[in-house]
C-alpha cells in the first residue's frame, strides 16, 4: 500500500537531485508562534549521501513533466523517463512527517514547468503557505523562482520562503543557446534583480521604523547554479560569470556542478564519461577565496591564466605567480596578507593577530594555533625562522610543495616544468 | 607535587581551584577519582565540593572572561576528559594571574588547549543536533537513543525545546544512563526507570510500541536518502569523513 508514494517520492528526489543546493544557513525564523522549528543560522547537514553531499532539505520537485527541452537536464520533453507529481498534501505531509523526526531542517521544492510558469510558481507558493500558516512551519523552505512568473507571485513566495533561487544552467549565453535555445539569461536576471530589490525595500522599511513589524522577505538570499563540463567555458569565463551576479544580484551563494552526462546529445560530454570533479573543486576554492580571502577574480584567472590548475589550488597558485610579496612577516604583516598565505585559513589568520599582540610568534606555536606549517613556511617569517640565503624560484617551490603534499587528486607528484 | 583528587564534577573542578590559591599551592595535578591512583611520593588532598567555593571561583572567571570564554570553558569541561580537567585548572591559573584579555594569547598552550577541546565539544553537539532521529511511539512520545563522545545533552536541550514546541520528546543518553523529557512545557533530566517498558539496548524500537505512521515514514527516509545520491560522483572516504561508522547504528537511512 505504501507502493505509490514511495515510486513518486523516487522519481522526483532523483529528478531533483542534480540541483547541488542543499543549504539551510542563513534562515533566522523563530519559533514565536508555539508551532514547530527553528532555523538554525548556521545550516545542519542531517546526512551525507554515499557521494559525500550534504543531505539538509527535503529536495523534490513537485513534477517532472516539463514543457521545455533542455539538452542538459534529466527531465527534458524528449526524454524517455517516468513521469509523476506530488499533490499539494502529500508535499505537506512528507515534509512534516521529515521534520518532526529530525530528519531535515527544511523543504526544497523545485518543478519541471508544467502549463506555463504562472501555473506553477502558484503551486509551488500554495505549498509553502501550507506549511508557514496552516502547519505553523519555521524551518527552511528553498523555492524556485519560475522565471517568467508574475511579480505578485514572486512577491508572495518571497513572503514564506527562506532562500529562494534560479539556475543560470549554464555559464555564459551561448553555452546556454547552444543547449536549450528557448532559454537565455535575461529571463533568469528579471526575477533575480527583481527579489533582489524587494528584499532591499523590505530591509528600507524595516530601517525607518515606521511600521513595527515587517515581515520577513526571502532572509537567507538568493543563489544560483551553474553546470560546468558541458559547454566549453574557460575557468575564467566561469569565474567572472559567478563574480558578476555576485555583485549586482548580491547572491548568497553560486553553485558549480560539475555535468554529468545524461543524453546521448552529441553536443556534450558521452555517457560515462567521468564528471569533472576536480575542475569543480578548483572552482569552488576560486569562489571561497573571492567571498572569504579578499582576492578580486581578476587576481586568480586572467588571460594570461584562464584556467584554474589542476595540481595545485588557486590560491597557492596565486602566490607561486607572486613570490615578489612573500615572505610575509606573521609578527607584523597586515591581517589581509596573512589571509594570502598558502596554508593559512580565516581562523588561524585572526587567531594569530590577536596572539602576537602578546608577543612575537614561533613555528612551534603556529602549528598549535593550527595553520598547515609544512605548506605556509615556504611564505613566511616568525621569530625563529631561519635565514635562507638561496630562495627557490616558483618552478622550483612548486615542485617542493608537491612533493612534500600528498594532494587526493594527484597520486603521482607532477614535477614538469612550467612552460612559461 | 599535591595531587588533588575530585569527583569528576563542575562544582568540584571550581573548588579544586579555590583550593589551590587558599593553599598557595605551586603545582597541582588534578586527578578524577575514579581514575586516581595512590602513589606513595606524592602528597593528595581529597577536594570536598563547596558551593560557595565553587561560586567565589566561578564569579571570578565572569569577571575575568568574556561570555563567550565562560561557555567554552564550561563546553570543555563536558569532555569529561582527564587531561582537559587539568588544561581547565591550568588555564583558570592563566586567566587569573594575568591582565583582562589574556584568553586571546593563542600562543599559550593552556588557551589552546580549551579551545581545542571546545571545538571537538562543539563538533559532538552539532553532530548529535544533526543524527538525532526520532521515532515516534504509540503514546505521541518522539523517542531518540544516543550515545555521544562527550556529555552533550545538556547544550542541545535548548534547540531541541526551541524547534520542537508542539510534540514530547526524549532524547537518552544511552552511555551516562539519563535523558531529556520535554512534556510541552519544560525539559527534564529523567533516568531509565521512567522509560522502562522500552528496551534502550535496541536503537530501533519494535513495531508494536510505535505509531502507526512511523513505518513508513522511516521507509521513505530511506528511499529518499537513496534517490538523492549520485552514483557517478560515488565518494565513501568523503561519505564516512562526514558520517563516521559510530555513529551508524542510530541512523535509519544507513540500517
Amino acid at each position: 500500500m505504501y507502493d505509490r508514494i514511495r515510486e513518486k517520492l523516487s522519481i522526483l528526489a532523483d529528478a531533483a537531485k542534480y540541483d547541488v543546493s542543499c543549504s539551510s544557513s542563513g534562515g533566522n525564523r523563530k519559533n514565536d508562534n508555539k508551532g514547530i522549528g527553528d532555523s538554525s543560522a548556521s545550516g545542519i547537514c542531517h546526512t551525507y549521501t554515499e557521494d559525500g553531499r550534504c543531505v539538509s532539505l527535503l529536495k523534490i520537485l513537485l513534477t517532472n513533466h516539463c514543457v521545455y527541452d533542455c539538452a542538459f537536464c534529466v527531465s527534458r520533453k524528449s526524454n524517455d523517463v517516468k513521469r509523476a507529481a506530488f499533490t499539494v498534501d502529500e508535499v505537506v505531509e512528507l515534509t512534516m512527517s521529515f521534520y518532526r523526526r529530525n530528519y531535515i531542517e527544511g523543504l526544497f521544492l523545485s518543478s519541471g514547468i508544467f502549463k506555463n510558469a504562472d501555473f506553477t510558481m502558484e503551486r509551488l507558493v500554495r505549498i509553502a503557505k501550507r506549511l508557514r500558516l496552516e502547519e505553523r512551519f519555521n524551518g527552511y523552505i528553498h523555492l524556485k523562482t519560475i522565471p517568467g512568473a508574475s511579480q505578485e507571485l514572486l512577491t508572495e513566495a518571497g513572503l514564506y520562503a527562506d532562500r529562494m533561487s534560479i539556475n543560470l544552467e549554464m555559464p555564459t549565453e551561448m553555452g546556454l543557446k547552444l543547449l536549450a535555445p528557448e532559454k537565455s539569461h535575461d529571463d533568469v536576471k528579471m526575477p533575480l534583480g527583481f527579489i533582489k530589490d524587494t528584499i532591499a525595500k523590505f530591509k528600507d522599511e524595516k530601517k525607518t521604523g515606521l511600521i513595527k513589524s515587517i515581515p520577513k522577505f526571502v532572509p537567507a538570499g538568493q543563489s544560483t547554479q551553474m553546470v560546468i563540463g558541458a559547454t566549453p567555458e574557460t575557468d575564467m569565463e566561469i569565474m567572472y560569470s559567478a563574480d558578476e551576479y555576485y555583485k549586482n544580484f548580491s547572491l548568497k551563494r553560486v553553485y558549480y556542478s560539475g555535468y554529468i552526462p545524461i543524453s546521448h546529445d552529441s553536443r556534450m560530454p558521452v555517457i560515462g564519461s567521468q564528471p569533472p570533479l576536480l575542475r569543480e573543486n578548483r572552482l569552488y576554492q576560486t569562489d571561497w577565496l573571492m567571498r572569504f580571502y579578499g582576492f578580486n577574480v581578476k587576481e586568480l584567472l586572467n588571460t594570461n591564466n584562464p584556467h584554474l590548475d589542476t595540481d595545485i589550488d588557486p590560491k597557492l597558485s596565486w602566490a607561486l605567480r607572486n613570490l615578489e610579496q612573500f615572505p610575509v612577516d606573521i609578527n607584523t604583516a597586515d591581517y589581509h596578507m596573512i589571509l594570502r598565505v598558502p596554508g593559512i585559513g580565516v581562523n588561524s589568520a585572526q587567531k594569530i593577530v590577536q596572539a602576537r599582540k602578546f608577543g612575537k610568534l614561533r613555528s612551534d606555536q603556529l602549528k598549535k594555533i593550527g595553520i598547515s606549517y609544512n605548506r605556509a613556511k615556504h611564505f613566511i617569517r616568525c621569530a625563529d625562522s631561519p635565514i635562507i640565503l638561496n630562495e627557490p624560484d616558483a618552478p622550483h617551490l612548486k615542485s617542493i610543495i608537491l612533493t612534500e603534499s600528498s594532494s587526493k587528486y594527484l597520486k603521482v607528484p607532477q614535477n614538469q616544468l612550467s612552460l612559461f | 607535587m599535591t595531587t588533588y583528587i575530585f569527583n569528576g564534577s563542575f562544582e568540584g573542578l571550581l573548588t579544586a581551584i579555590f583550593e589551590f590559591y587558599d593553599r598557595k599551592e605551586k603545582a597541582v595535578e588534578l586527578v578524577w577519582d575514579k581514575l586516581y591512583q595512590p602513589s606513595i611520593l606524592d602528597e593528595a588532598l581529597e577536594i570536598v565540593n563547596d558551593e560557595f567555593k565553587a561560586k567565589r571561583v566561578w564569579d571570578g572567571l565572569k569577571k575575568k572572561l568574556s561570555p563567550e570564554w565562560r561557555t567554552r570553558f564550561y563546553k570543555a569541561y563536558l569532555s569529561e576528559d582527564p587531561q582537559t580537567f587539568q588544561d581547565l585548572l591550568d588555564f583558570a591559573r592563566y586567566i587569573f594571574d594575568n591582565p583582562a584579555g589574556a584568553e586571546a594569547n593563542f600562543g599559550n598552550p593552556h588557551v589552546i588547549a580549551i579551545s581545542k577541546m571546545d571545538k571537538k565539544v562543539n563538533r559532538e553537539k552539532h553532530r548529535m543536533k544533526a543524527f538525532i532521529r526520532f521515532q515516534q511511539t504509540g503514546d505521541n512520545i518522539y523517542y531518540c537513543p544516543v550515545d555521544p563522545d562527550f556529555n552533550v545533552l545538556p547544550l542541545i536541550a535548548s534547540f531541541f525545546k526551541n524547534r520542537y514546541t508542539d510534540q514530547r520528546w526524549i532524547i537518552y543518553d544511552l552511555k551516562r544512563k539519563y535523558g531529556l523529557f520535554y512534556d510541552l512545557k519544560s525539559v527534564q533530566e529523567i533516568t531509565y526507570e521512567f522509560i522502562s517498558e522500552i528496551d534502550i539496548k535496541k536503537v530501533i524500537l519494535p513495531i508494536e510500541l510505535t505509531d502507526p505512521k512511523e513505518e513508513l515514514a522511516s521507509i521513505l527516509w530511506k528511499d529518499y536518502f537513496n534517490s538523492t545520491n549520485i552514483p557517478a560522483r560515488k565518494n565513501m572516504k568523503l561519505h564516512i569523513q562526514h558520517v563516521p561508522k559510530r555513529y551508524w547504528k542510530y541512523l535509519n537511512e544507513k540500517q
